[in-house]
């Protein structure tokens, strides 16, 4: 599974870094990135799809496009 | 029809809606409930055209749309609007109050200061601020959380982020309550106060000026008299005064409302207090589900060009009401939108708005949220309510619990 964030959808809500601080990270501005290359350890799924099923923005994605490589 | 006549009570809530009829201040979800069914955009000729939306996804579109609906007016009742919807507010207060481009760059000025690694250090300011107050209390057996407890948190922690003295707390409060709750009611009073803020900040302002540089504080105030804008120009007077109208008051009665929401909530519903007791983990999902079910923020917006929504013609000069609290009610964003779910997992409110207004002092708030609730549960056993009668809840633009008495 990929998490990414789109930059210009974020408005800083901070939902992801708090529900999954593993995987996403904010910076001076709030703005979330990914941690690395946003690929989830096998264990976090269910974090990752709730990180993006509670942003407001719906600037977060959790894809299983990442799961077959 | 002004505010402050007694008004006849509604007869129809879709042509004719009144945030401030008692019945809508006692229980707005079932107001909601009743609108999504008939008429999911109400309007009301009420101190002029303005309209309630109450489905999640048109509020979110609404408050993405900038182009079409401005926050030069965010008031919920503006005095005077249903003779001229040009009147001028009060006071500009950026960012909160304003558009792009000074939106953008008025707001990214203090965007670092409230971000979550600045607000993370203020934890430890609020969690003394919580312990000191429940130390006057916790050995009486009983204290209103409201006026004992909630209201104090927010106004300490900010007048020290801001710079200054906590002491003038009584001051900050009654602006609070004068400007922002009573406004509406009494707009004489109102403007006294604003007047008395404007000197307050003017002159904080130009002592922190005549300071050397190197002896400033590290605080708000110095950030913006130091602060320049795009252009490289000091900000004006009216700017600083403003962001420190906004930045005093904003978080005032809102978080307060928060903090006594939930601690109401905990109060009247005793399995959702044990169980936080018995698992702290559930603080996280708790603090989001306060907020989303007791959200205590009503924002607006005015109508800049003509555009319809969701088939109803908006005109320019109409306000729009930004109902979060009702979008966070929808059933179709919500499963069991009308119940308090203490480890609801999905959760997509916005308490704290949507768009580029999403609320500059969020991740304070649920800090101060979440510190009041820890400390309370920490230091006091079960409580209950104790005269459930007494607990009024407040109208308006801003809604909460202003009087919780409980025992233990």
């Amino acid at each position: 599974m990929q998490v990414s964030v789109n930059p210009a959808k974020c408005q800083g809500h901070n939902r992801c870094a708090r529900i999954a601080p593993d995987l996403f990270t904010t910076d001076d501005m709030g703005t979330a990135h990914v941690v690395g290359d946003g690929l989830v350890p096998a264990g976090r799924e269910r974090v990752a799809r709730l990180a993006a099923d509670n942003c407001p923005e719906y600037a977060v994605s959790a894809s299983d496009e990442g799961d077959s490589q | 029809m002004t505010a402050t006549e007694p008004r006849p009570p509604t007869r129809d809530w879709t042509t004719d809606f009144d945030i401030l009829d008692p019945r809508y201040v006692e229980d707005p979800a079932r107001i909601w409930d009743g609108l999504r069914q008939a008429c999911p955009v109400a309007h009301t000729d009420r101190w002029g055209s303005t309209w309630l939306p109450v489905r999640y996804d048109d509020i979110a579109a609404i408050a993405h749309d900038v182009e079409h609906f401005s926050s030069r007016d965010i008031a919920v009742v503006s005095p005077g609007r249903e003779f001229n919807p040009e009147a001028s507010i009060p006071l500009e207060a950026p960012p909160i109050t304003s558009d792009p481009p000074l939106h953008t760059w008025a707001r990214r000025l203090l965007l670092p200061a409230f971000g979550p690694s600045a607000i993370e250090t203020q934890t430890i300011v609020t969690r003394a601020v919580a312990t000191e107050l429940i130390d006057g209390f916790s050995g009486r057996g009983e204290v209103d959380v409201a006026t004992e407890y909630a209201q104090h948190i927010p106004v300490r922690v900010i007048a020290q982020m801001i710079g200054v003295p906590v002491e003038d707390e009584a001051t900050f409060l009654r602006w609070a309550v004068t400007i922002l709750q009573e406004g509406f009611i009494n707009i004489g009073k109102a403007t006294d106060c604003v007047m008395e803020l404007i000197s307050y900040f003017a002159a904080r302002g130009d002592e922190r000026r005549a300071m050397p540089a190197a002896d400033r504080p590290d605080d708000l105030i110095t950030l913006l008299v130091e602060a320049t804008d795009d252009d490289g120009a000091p900000l004006t007077d009216r700017h600083v005064i403003g962001s420190c109208f906004l930045l005093l008051l904003a978080g005032i009665d809102t978080t307060w409302s928060a903090i006594g929401s939930g601690l109401w909530h905990l109060a009247s519903h005793p399995d959702d207090q044990q169980r936080l007791r018995d698992d702290p983990a559930l603080m996280d999902t708790a603090v989001e589900e306060i907020l989303r079910f007791y959200s205590p923020v009503t924002m607006a917006r005015y109508v800049v060009d003509d555009v319809e929504v969701a088939g109803c013609p908006m005109k320019r000069g109409d306000k729009v009401l930004m109902n979060f609290p009702g979008g966070n009610r929808d059933p179709d964003m919500f499963e069991r939108a009308n119940e308090f779910v203490i480890d609801r997992a999905k959760n997509r409110h916005f308490a704290f708005g949507s768009g580029i207004h999403r609320c500059l002092g969020s991740n304070l708030a649920r800090m101060e949220l979440r510190v009041a609730l820890e400390t309370f549960l920490d230091r006091i056993p079960t409580f209950e309510l104790s005269d459930e009668s007494a607990v009024t809840w407040s109208a308006g633009q801003v809604r909460g619990p202003r009087r919780v008495p409980v025992r233990w």
